[in-house]
């Protein structure tokens, strides 16, 4: 773990001299979710991709087929739409919150 | 001559029992730096106190060819013996028999120490290492986890209850440990998980590490699952002894008072603390400054370091330290700081050990993660801890005290006994540049020179505001002191304290933000 003794953290307006642990110094900064981004919510395994780029799909819809601890997961479209991106393919192991399919 | 006969079988016995797994299985322990569980427990104790009871226990398993494997002593020694003259139960998990593995019989063992020292209000230590259930046994062994943690819930706040890993616990068997007071582990032979590598691996594809998941370092600095560190196991002998040392044996009695022993001549307690209060310090300058001795037996020292928590002595009476650390985190509460201060807050309470809190921080840490991670669930642990705790409670405010971390920091308000404060305090809602910029945001917008007109405000209120004066006149500070006199005055504190009797209302038990 890095120790820096210069760091600064604001509070109220204020800026105080003092080590950040490691935790806060990766924090990532808040993103809000984006509706028309299929994220795997658990990592896994990708087993069937439903669409294609260009398809039309309609809010409800199944998107993605990821399994993990055992189970099939149907990921499903939160909007009406077109499948502007498909990120990945049967067979690919994803993360946490990797984007898979991209719809507008 | 049959009583010498008799003797002679006797030892024979026994000699094949204390030989554990056998010695090619000592050798594979000892090769991992690892000691075999009797001569741990006699690493422990006091030299010559342990006496071994149920040496000769055999498990009755008959399935999966379990009826032809003699399992000395079942995988467990247990017996009891003392810690600096105080009697302890023990038990210790074996690894070389059939891989420390939990059957029936092996956690009839346990539980027999448990409830021996339950019934003798006697503390109780645990080895662990064991390669977890065993399978062979079936349900029996998960019994056996079920009355182990059951008696842990039980004990818990009657008798200290101290866990030292001194290899795998994994699976269920982490919940013992997990319900226990304190957590001792050592660099690369603690390994603490529910669901291992392999397991992570293939149902979720991701690879780690034993060590990199649940070794000793993770849960020291990342989980606070443990509580103290050492580099070997001779090294976490003596934590274990020094941490009995302050402790009382149950909840009825008192810690063992030793004489008095003024702090090291080399404190100068005056130029610890920098007058700016954004500059940092090591507030643990401060407690070695005041404490008998200048000794503080720090717990918890890589987890959420801007919170300072352990046991020192005051007067020869154990006290429990609990302080903001500006030099990490600038002393933030956030949600583990609150996590561990709340643990330790209510260990002291449970056990009769007077809270003696240094106060300096900012407030709580801002931020979405904290926000989402439920930092006010956890925040109120600290507001909850203080204000049931009924053990005599004081209170130095070094400097800032700003906002609801003034009040969750054992103020008046949670029915502190003591509240002292240094010339340098400053208790307000919030510093001068967060306050100003609120309070005078039209004046300062409005003016020709805005940045003039905020220092202009930010001065006047720290002026006004910014000092221990304000909460003295309201009698939320009872004196405001030199450093020079904290150690008197924290003394005459604990003294006049010696007969502290809170009534609280009647009830089953509180319902803790959990």
């Amino acid at each position: 773990m890095e120790k820096r003794d210069t760091d600064k953290l604001i509070i109220d307006h204020t800026a105080y001299t003092t080590r950040l642990n490691s935790r806060f110094a990766a924090r990532k900064p808040y993103t809000p979710p984006v509706a028309g981004r299929i994220q795997s919510f658990i990592p896994g395994t990708v087993v069937e991709v439903l669409v294609n780029p260009g398809d039309t799909v309609k809010e409800g819809d199944d998107i993605v087929i990821l399994e993990a601890m055992k189970m099939k997961n149907r990921l499903k479209s939160h909007l009406d739409g077109k499948v502007v991106a498909v990120n990945v393919k049967p067979g690919d192991r994803v993360t946490k919150g990797a984007v898979l399919v991209e719809i507008a | 001559m049959a009583m010498e006969r008799k003797i002679r079988e006797l030892k024979e016995k026994r000699e094949k029992m204390l030989l554990g797994g056998g010695e090619e299985a000592i050798v594979k322990q000892k090769a991992m730096g690892k000691n075999t569980a009797r001569e741990r427990i006699m690493a422990i104790l006091d030299a010559g106190t342990f006496n071994e009871y149920d040496m000769f226990v055999e498990h009755d398993a008959r399935d999966f060819g379990m009826d032809k494997k003699n399992l000395p002593s079942d995988g467990v020694v247990i017996g009891t013996g003392t810690v600096h003259g105080n009697p302890v139960a023990i038990f210790a998990q074996d690894f070389t028999v059939a891989g420390g593995s939990l059957g029936l019989m092996h956690s009839r063992k346990i539980t027999k120490m448990m409830d021996h020292a339950l019934k003798m209000r006697i503390p109780l230590i645990g080895i662990n290492d064991s390669g977890g259930a065993r399978i062979q046994e079936g349900v029996n062994s998960l019994a056996g986890y079920g009355e182990i943690f059951f008696r842990n819930t039980i004990s818990s706040g009657v008798i200290p209850q101290i866990s030292v890993i001194l290899g795998p616990c994994a699976g269920g068997a982490v919940y013992s440990p997990a319900l226990t007071d304190f957590v001792f582990v050592v660099d690369n032979i603690s390994k603490m998980f529910i669901t291992g590598p392999e397991v992570i691996k293939t149902v979720l594809g991701e690879e780690i590490s034993m060590e990199s998941l649940g070794g000793a370092r993770v849960h020291c600095e990342i989980t606070g699952n443990a509580h103290f560190f050492a580099a070997s196991e001779d090294e976490c002998f003596s934590q274990i002894k020094r941490l009995v040392s302050f402790i009382p044996r149950n909840n009825q009695v008192r810690a063992a008072f030793t004489e008095t022993i003024p702090p090291d001549a080399g404190y100068d307690i005056d130029k610890i603390v920098p007058g700016d209060p954004t500059l940092p310090y090591d507030v643990r300058e401060v407690i070695r400054a005041v404490a008998d001795g200048s000794d503080f037996f720090e717990i918890q020292e890589m987890y959420a370091r801007n919170m300072v928590i352990g046991f020192g002595r005051m007067g020869g009476r154990t006290v429990g330290f609990v302080a903001n650390q500006p030099m990490e985190m600038a002393g933030v509460l956030d949600v583990d700081s609150s996590d561990k201060a709340a643990r330790f807050i209510r260990y002291c309470d449970a056990f009769s050990i007077p809270l003696i809190t240094l106060v300096d921080l900012p407030g709580y840490l801002p931020g979405v993660d904290q926000e989402h991670a439920g930092v006010i669930r956890h925040g109120a642990k600290v507001l909850y801890a203080y204000s049931e705790a009924t053990v005599p409670k004081l209170t130095v405010i070094l400097r800032k005290a700003y906002g609801g971390g003034y009040i969750a920091m054992s103020s008046r308000h949670l029915r502190a006994d003591f509240v002292l404060a240094w010339p340098t305090a400053e208790i307000a809602v919030m510093g001068p540049e967060g306050a100003a910029n609120i309070i005078f945001r039209k004046e300062i917008t409005s003016a020709a020179d805005p940045d003039e007109m905020r220092r202009q405000k930010v001065d006047e209120y720290r002026e006004k505001f910014a000092n221990p004066y304000v909460a003295a006149s309201r009698g939320y500070v009872d004196a405001v002191i030199e450093p020079s006199e904290t150690r008197r005055m924290l003394l005459h504190g604990l003294e006049v304290s010696e007969n502290k009797d809170v009534q609280m209302p009647w009830k089953k038990h509180g319902i803790p933000p959990f």
